[in-house]
């Protein structure tokens, strides 16, 4: 590959994932509001 | 899809989005659209666009779904008319249930072609073909030499079907659960094998990186001494490119996020669906079918089968290039292949479900099961042209008003309700309600101003496209260029294309009757209307 191109590739996919990655890491690591939320999972009793 | 429906966790609801969002088009549009328009230089007008024209879309959509959701409605047509007193805004509305069904009616079929290659693979159907048989196999196929065609897009359809009738969180997330994941392990898989690829080995004339490097390489002055990032074709292919990738203008966004809580997020999930989708295009959807196929056929050739879109490389040409693998890798990158782009197809085909149940259980107390069964009828019924008269044009008809016209027109209006109607100090309190990131201010700006004029430069930049194809200007020009039998066709398929065409218009005025029937419903009723 050329440098150029390498380059290119690099700097696009590292910012693609990075952010992708940020943005799971948040998701994953954010408490859950309080109930009633929207999802059905974390339910005391299954709607 | 109605009240008593919910998502099971969030996660599940991101997986959803993500997979409504990353379709066939991540993988074989995005590295054709991207070596069509300057290589490594598209990344820039695709990023800028994704920024100023994809995120404040998904934002846009993913809170005026959660809005209309708070009212009770899951489907575009009253989720517009809740955010304005004017009672127009609900046949507008109706581009959100027709784009879905429309779309779904010929995604379907290309969706069951990924079924079917899948069992070609296991079958060994490719096994010592050579390229031209390959090729042969798929003519034959959609020419529906045998029947084969027909039993799996109802086996496909059937499945979209029993899946979006187990509901929210027990189908479309399961499904997501499942396909999402898969979808990753069978990409990564794909594109360390093409990357790798060595010149000499297993048939490979030249090194996959090679086509990486024809992918990534950034091309800023054309052939012609042009530079590429002025060209307003480069912008407009970009801009495209995100919309149909992040599902932009369908409704479906809507609805997915009608069922979500006010207080609970919106901002930092879009941003994660959204980002995941650019994960799997740019990084996944680069890495695949240009470097196996360069490395086999060199650049040339693939620029040549590239012209008319990525479909022939798809099912065309990597199936025989997997066979140069040897068995039994041939077969497992045969389901690796076919089985990622079945994953990426079902994910978005089940959430073009959505938009139209939600509406059926909402205006006219549907079950969720007869609201599934009307919804795989209906694209049966409408996807069944398109699977027929597949070689006269119906499929293409259909993508060009349903998978691209309507998107475009469907968002110009949305935003512009949004920013200008609704109101961007009540919309952006929409955006950042239960926010669990900080939006920048800056959206509101681009939101308001920037993502408009941007919508609606590819809508006017668009008219002249439009205008060719209500007159059917290519066609006729063929027509006038063609001779005996040849001839015929076209005469023929211009017909085909033309009551295609009035079809989609009759459907599209069909659900905007029903959406005015429902609106005297609900007066009669005493229901909320906007």
């Amino acid at each position: 590959m050329t440098n150029t191109a390498l380059v290119t590739m690099l700097v696009t996919e590292t910012i693609v994932i990075g952010i992708t990655a940020y943005f799971f890491y948040r998701v994953l690591t954010t408490k859950p509001k309080a109930e009633p939320d929207s999802f059905s999972e974390n339910d005391d009793e299954i709607r | 899809m109605s009240d008593k429906e919910s998502w099971g966790s969030r996660v599940g609801l991101i997986l959803a989005m993500a997979g409504n969002a990353v379709g066939l088009g991540n993988f074989l549009r995005f590295p054709v659209q991207a070596i069509q328009n300057g290589g490594g230089a598209f990344i820039i007008p695709y990023l800028v666009c994704f920024l100023l024209m994809g995120l404040p879309l998904l934002f846009v959509e993913w809170s005026t779904g959660r809005y209309g959701g708070k009212n009770g409605h899951h489907s575009t047509p009253f989720i517009l008319d809740s955010m304005d007193k004017r009672k127009f805004w609900k046949y507008i509305g109706v581009f959100g249930i027709f784009t879905n069904i429309a779309v779904a009616s010929y995604y379907c079929y290309l969706e069951s072609w990924t079924l079917s290659w899948v069992w070609h693979s296991i079958k060994g159907t490719f096994a010592g073909q050579s390229q031209e048989q390959v090729q042969l196999f798929f003519g034959q196929y959609v020419s529906l030499d045998t029947l084969e065609p027909i039993v799996f897009w109802i086996i496909c359809l059937a499945l979209n079907t029993w899946i979006l009738s187990k509901g929210l969180s027990g189908g479309v997330e399961k499904a997501a659960k499942i396909g999402m994941p898969l979808l990753l392990v069978f990409g990564a898989f794909l594109a360390y094998k093409a990357v790798t690829l060595k010149a000499g080995e297993n048939g490979a004339i030249f090194d996959g990186t090679m086509g990486l490097n024809f992918l990534w390489d950034p091309i800023f002055v054309d052939g012609k001494g042009n530079y590429t990032l002025l060209s307003p074709k480069i912008w407009l292919a970009a801009a495209g490119q995100v919309f149909f990738t992040l599902s932009l203008g369908m409704g479906s966004i809507h609805c997915y996020a009608s069922y979500i809580k006010k207080k609970d997020d919106i901002a930092l999930n879009a941003m994660s669906a959204g980002w995941m989708n650019g994960f799997v295009e740019i990084v996944l959807g680069s890495a695949i079918l240009i470097p196996i196929s360069v490395g086999y056929l060199g650049i040339d050739k693939v620029i040549e089968a590239t012209k008319n879109g990525g479909l022939g490389l798809g099912f065309q040409t990597l199936p025989y290039l997997f066979e140069q693998w040897g068995r039994p890798l041939a077969i497992v990158a045969g389901i690796a292949w076919f089985g990622l782009l079945f994953f990426a197809g079902v994910t978005s085909s089940l959430a073009m479900g959505t938009p139209m149940m939600g509406f059926l259980q909402d205006e006219f107390s549907w079950s969720r099961k007869n609201s599934a069964l009307a919804f795989g009828a209906i694209v049966f019924l409408l996807g069944l042209p398109t699977v027929v008269f597949f070689n006269y044009g119906v499929f293409d008809e259909y993508d060009y008003w349903a998978g691209t016209v309507s998107l475009v027109v469907f968002a110009l209006f949305e935003i512009i309700l949004f920013a200008w109607i609704f109101g961007m100090d009540k919309g952006w309190k929409e955006i950042t309600a239960g926010a669990d990131i900080q939006v920048p201010s800056i959206f509101k700006f681009i939101i308001k101003y920037i993502t408009p004029l941007l919508l609606a430069y590819v809508f006017f930049m668009s008219l002249p496209g439009i205008w060719d194809q209500i007159t059917n200007a290519s066609l006729n020009n063929e027509i006038g260029l063609a001779e005996g039998s040849h001839k015929e066709f076209l005469l023929t398929k211009r017909l085909f294309v033309n009551i295609s065409r009035t079809g989609l218009l009759a459907v599209w005025g069909l659900i905007a009757y029903m959406v005015y029937y429902a609106y005297k419903k609900r007066i009669k009723e005493g229901r909320f209307t906007s």
